[in-house]
């Protein structure tokens, strides 16, 4: 693994707030946990960017190394890791995220 | 390859021995599985690191054997 993949991931990580590492695109999502994932920011009505990791093999390794965590999609939220599908949908479900997303300054698309 | 649902229980609880664990077949095709794992040693851990835990326990099986495990994880 490449030092330059990391550095790819981190800048991403580092540019959008809210960054989504899934399964196809935001608007075609090609894994139920990715879309599932999508569904839920969009019902928050935040802003979020996603990455495509199916674009890359390099890439979809990377980021599992990079978090060390073994599943896609992965959450970012200002630069910390959050979680995959089952942790989001938990913390959608209690009110965890949307409580996390104000925390960090992450507002409603105006 | 997939893993069976006992063969999962038993991976789970080689990594976390006191754990209460459910696995349950999703599709019924051996290869999509959701787990409810309950153990004390969650206590005060972020989610991340519980269900870290649980993927560890799995070390480069997971994702490659094991298509699809949905984690939820509690403490007692």
């Amino acid at each position: 693994m490449s030092e330059d993949i990391f550095k790819t991931i981190q800048g991403m990580i580092d540019a959008h707030p809210v960054m989504l590492f899934m399964k196809g695109e935001k608007n075609a999502p090609q894994c139920g946990f990715s879309a599932r994932v999508v569904q839920i920011l969009t019902h928050l009505d935040v802003p979020f960017d996603t990455c495509n990791v199916l674009s890359n093999p390099e890439l979809r390794q990377g980021i599992k190394d990079f978090s060390q965590w073994p599943t896609i999609p992965q959450l970012y939220v200002k630069g910390e890791f959050i979680g995959g599908c089952d942790i989001v949908t938990d913390m959608y479900q209690n009110g965890e995220l949307e409580a996390l997303l104000a925390e960090k300054g992450i507002t409603k698309k105006a | 390859m997939a893993m069976s649902a006992q063969e999962i229980e038993r991976t789970i609880r080689s990594a976390i021995p006191d754990a209460q664990i459910t696995v349950t077949d999703l599709a019924g095709d051996g290869d999509h599985y959701a787990c409810e794992v309950v153990s004390e040693q969650f206590r005060g851990l972020p989610r991340v690191r519980q269900h870290k835990m649980v993927y560890d326990a799995f070390g480069g099986r997971m994702g490659t054997e094991l298509h699809a495990l949905s984690v939820q994880t509690r403490t007692p």
